[in-house]
C-alpha cells in the first residue's frame, strides 16, 4: 500500500512543508489533545471529590485506594492489566468507526455474541477431544467472524439505508444478549450448571493460558498488537487516509471517488472483530464457558476509553489500563470505604460528561494552533 | 392451541400493552418535546433508570408513591438541565453527550439505589375498570394505571399546544430553523435548554412508572433500552404526540408477547420473545430511514436526520 508521504512527494515544492515545521505542528495539536484530556480528568476528579465530600467520604482515601488497588502491588498491577485487555479491544471497537464519523456503541453486543459463539463452536470440538491448537484457532476465528458480521450488519444498514448507527448498534446489543440467553437457558445449557445457566465448560486444556511469570492472559498482548496494527493502518496507509477523509467530509470523499460505502463496512467489521475477539478471550481465558457474566459492561466502558484516547488507537492502551485499574480497585473501595460497586460507574459517568464538555475548548488557545501559513 | 387460549393471549397482550407502553409514552413525549426544539437527547435511558430509582426511594421514604413520581420527574429535570447546558456550548456533539448522560444517570441510580433493592415501597394503585367482568383475565387486563391516563392526556395537551399556542410556535420554529428564530428575537439556546429540561421531567416520570407500577420494584435490570427505543419510536411517530401513543402501544404489545405466552404456559422461546421490541424497533428504523415523508416532517435542525 502507498503511504501518505508518497502523495505529498508528488506535490509541487511550495505545498511541501519542511519536515521540522510539520513535526512541530503535529506536536502542537497532539499536546493540545493530551493537555485538555488531562485537565478534563483533573476537573472530573475534583467534581467526584465534591460528590464524595457531600456523602461524608474522604476523597484522598478514595484516590489513594485506587492507586493501591490498581498499581500498588504486583498483584494489583496484574489485576489491572487483566481487566485492561478487553477494554483495549472494546476501545478500538469504538475508535475505528469514529474515524469515519460513526458513533457505534454496540461493542457490548458483539463481545457477548462473539464470546458465546466461540463457546458454542467449542462444544462439539471439545467433547470429541480435537487437537488443542486448531480448536483454539477455530474458537477465536468464530468469535472474530461473529463480531465482524454483527457490527458489520449495522454498518451495512447505515450505508444501504441510512439507518442511524448509534441506535441500531445499541438495539443489536440487546438482541445479542437475548440470543445468548435464549441458547444458554435452553438448547445449549449445560445440565451441570445449576445456579447460573451456562454452556458446557471448555475445560482447562482448551483455555488460553497466562503469560510466563505473570497472572495476565495472552489477550493483553493480542490487544496491544491489534492497537499498534490498527494505528499503523489508520495513519500510515491509503486505507486509513481514505477513512479519515471520509470521516472529515463525506461529500469531498465521494467527489474524489472514494468507496465510502466499502470504507464504512470495513470500519464497522473491524470494530466487530475487535469486540468479538474480546468476547473470545473472556470465554477462553476468564470464564471458561459462556453465560450472563459476559455482559460485564466492557463494551460500554470501551466507549469512554476511546473518547478519552481521542479515538487514537495507540492512546487506547494507556487509557484502557487506567480504567482497568479503576475497576481492579473496586473491591478494595467497597470493603474499605463501604461504598457500592457502582461507585466506579459514577466516576466514569462524571469523567465522560466533563470530557465531552471539554470539546468546546479545542481551538481556543493560540499556542496549540498549527502555523501552516508562516511555514510556507 | 384452542380458541380460548388465543383469546386469553390477546387479552393478556392488550392489558400488557397498556402496562408496558406507559413508560414508552412518557419517554417518547419527552423526546418529542426535546427534538422539536432541534436537539436530540439520547441520555433519556439514564433519566429513565434514575427516575425509577428516585421514585421508588422517595415512595419508600415518604410512603407516598405520587411524591415519588414528582421526585422522579425532578431528577429527570436535573439530568435534562446538565444535558441542555453542556450541549449549548459550541462544538459539543449532542449525541455523544447523550451517551455520557446515559452512563452518568445509570451510575448514579445504581450507586444510590443499592439500599432500595430489598425493601418494598408503596406502589401506585391501579384503577379497576373491569369490575363488571367475571373473567379474571379480562379483569386484570382492565386494571389501568392512572399514569397511563395522565400520559394520554399529556399527549393530547402537547399535540394541541404545539399547534395552537405561542410557546408551541416558538418551539417548532427553533427546531426548524435557528436563523429564523434568531430573527424573531428568540434565543434558541434558552428554548432548547427548557425543552430538554421538560423532556427530562417526562422521562423521569416514565421511569417512576417502571419501579412503582409495572414491573413494580427497583432493581438494576429494570430498564433495558426503553429510553433508547423511544428515540426510534419518536422518528416512527414523526414527532407527533398522538402518533406517539399509537407507536408506544405497538411497542408495548411487542413487549407483552413473551409474558402473555407464558401466562398460558408457553415458556419456550421466552428469551427470544423478550427481544421482540428491539427487533420491531430495528425493522421500523430500517423501513422509515430515508423515507421522504419522515424527512419532510422532521425538525430541520435535528442532527440525527441530517
Amino acid at each position: 500500500m502507498k503511504t501518505i508521504d508518497s502523495y505529498t512527494a508528488a506535490l509541487p515544492p511550495r505545498h511541501r512543508r519542511s519536515s521540522v515545521t510539520f513535526t512541530s505542528d503535529r506536536w502542537r495539536t497532539t499536546s493540545e489533545g493530551v493537555i485538555i484530556a488531562f485537565v478534563a480528568l483533573l476537573t472530573s476528579g475534583l467534581l467526584f471529590s465534591l460528590f464524595l465530600l457531600l456523602l461524608g467520604k474522604n476523597p484522598m482515601q478514595f484516590f489513594a485506594l485506587i492507586w493501591q488497588g490498581g498499581f500498588g502491588s504486583s498483584f494489583s498491577l496484574q489485576n489491572s492489566l487483566q481487566r485492561a485487555a478487553p477494554l483495549i479491544l472494546t476501545g478500538l471497537a469504538f475508535a475505528i468507526p469514529a474515524k469515519i464519523g460513526m458513533t457505534m456503541i454496540g461493542a457490548e453486543g458483539a463481545l457477548v455474541l462473539g464470546g458465546f459463539s466461540s463457546a458454542a463452536v467449542a462444544i462439539p470440538l471439545v467433547s470429541t477431544h480435537q487437537p488443542v491448537v486448531p480448536t483454539m484457532m477455530i474458537m477465536a476465528l468464530t468469535g472474530i467472524l461473529t463480531g465482524a458480521l454483527w457490527t458489520g450488519f449495522a454498518g451495512w444498514l447505515k450505508y444501504k439505508r441510512g439507518v442511524n448507527e448509534t441506535i441500531s448498534t445499541l438495539l443489536l446489543t440487546y438482541i445479542a444478549i437475548a440470543i445468548m440467553n435464549f441458547f444458554v437457558e435452553g438448547l445449549l445449557r449445560d445440565p451441570a450448571s445449576k445456579n447460573k445457566a451456562s454452556t458446557m465448560p471448555i475445560g482447562q486444556d482448551y483455555m488460553v493460558g497466562l503469560m510466563p511469570g505473570m497472572d495476565v492472559h495472552w489477550g493483553l498482548v493480542v490487544g496491544v498488537v491489534f492497537a499498534v496494527a490498527l494505528h499503523v493502518l489508520m495513519t500510515r496507509t491509503t486505507f486509513g487516509f481514505a477513512v479519515r477523509i471520509s470521516g472529515g467530509n463525506v461529500r469531498a470523499a465521494l467527489a474524489q471517488g472514494l468507496p465510502v460505502g466499502k470504507l464504512i463496512l470495513t470500519c464497522s467489521a473491524i470494530a466487530g472483530m475487535c469486540a468479538g475477539l474480546a468476547g473470545y478471550f473472556e470465554v477462553a481465558a476468564i470464564q471458561g464457558q459462556a453465560n450472563a457474566s459476559l455482559a460485564a459492561r466492557y463494551g460500554f466502558t470501551g466507549i469512554l476509553v476511546s473518547f478519552l484516547a481521542r479515538h487514537n488507537a495507540l492512546a487506547v492502551i494507556p487509557v484502557a489500563i487506567m480504567f482497568g485499574a479503576i475497576s481492579a480497585a473496586g473491591g478494595l473501595i467497597q470493603r474499605r470505604m463501604d461504598m457500592p460497586d457502582a461507585t466506579a460507574l459514577v466516576l466514569q459517568g462524571i469523567i465522560f460528561v466533563v470530557l465531552l464538555a471539554s470539546e468546546t475548548v479545542y481551538g481556543r488557545f493560540a499556542m496549540f494552533q498549527p502555523k501552516l501559513e508562516t511555514a510556507r | 392451541m384452542t380458541a380460548a387460549d388465543i383469546a386469553l393471549i390477546l387479552t393478556a397482550m392488550l392489558g400488557g400493552a397498556m402496562r408496558v407502553s406507559t413508560p414508552f409514552i412518557f419517554v417518547a413525549l419527552g423526546e418529542t418535546l426535546t427534538e422539536k426544539s432541534g436537539r436530540i437527547n439520547l441520555g433519556l435511558e439514564g433519566t429513565l433508570v434514575l427516575g425509577a430509582m428516585i421514585g421508588y426511594a422517595i415512595s419508600y421514604q415518604t410512603g407516598s408513591p405520587w411524591l415519588g413520581v414528582l421526585a422522579a420527574g425532578c431528577s429527570g429535570m436535573l439530568l435534562g438541565l446538565i444535558h441542555g447546558v453542556i450541549c449549548s456550548l459550541p462544538r459539543v456533539n449532542d449525541i455523544a453527550v447523550g451517551i455520557s448522560m446515559m452512563s452518568l444517570g445509570t451510575g448514579l441510580a445504581f450507586f444510590f439505589g443499592k439500599p432500595y433493592i430489598q425493601p418494598s415501597a408503596p406502589r401506585l394503585q391501579s384503577l379497576e375498570f373491569g369490575g363488571w367482568a367475571s373473567n379474571p383475565a379480562i379483569k386484570s387486563a382492565l386494571e389501568i394505571n392512572p399514569l397511563f391516563i395522565v400520559g394520554i392526556v399529556t399527549a393530547f395537551i402537547m399535540w394541541w399546544g404545539l399547534a395552537n399556542t405561542k410557546l408551541g410556535l416558538i418551539l417548532r420554529m427553533t427546531g426548524d430553523s435557528e436563523p429564523a428564530a434568531r430573527a424573531m428575537g428568540i434565543n434558541p439556546i434558552k428554548v432548547r435548554v427548557v425543552a430538554t429540561v421538560l423532556g427530562g421531567f417526562l422521562a423521569g416520570v416514565g421511569g417512576a412508572f417502571l419501579s412503582l407500577s409495572y414491573p413494580g420494584s427497583w432493581n438494576e435490570g429494570l430498564s433495558s433500552g426503553q429510553g433508547l427505543m423511544a428515540v426510534a419510536l419518536v422518528i416512527f411517530a414523526r414527532w407527533n404526540p398522538l402518533r406517539c401513543i399509537v407507536a408506544a402501544l405497538l411497542f408495548g404489545a411487542a413487549g407483552a408477547i413473551g409474558p402473555a405466552l407464558q401466562s398460558v404456559g408457553i415458556s419456550q422461546g421466552y428469551y427470544f420473545f423478550n427481544a421482540a421490541p428491539y427487533i420491531l424497533t430495528l425493522i421500523i428504523m430500517i423501513s422509515t430511514a430515508r423515507s421522504t415523508t419522515a424527512a419532510r416532517e422532521a425538525p430541520g435542525e435535528l442532527s440525527i436526520i441530517k
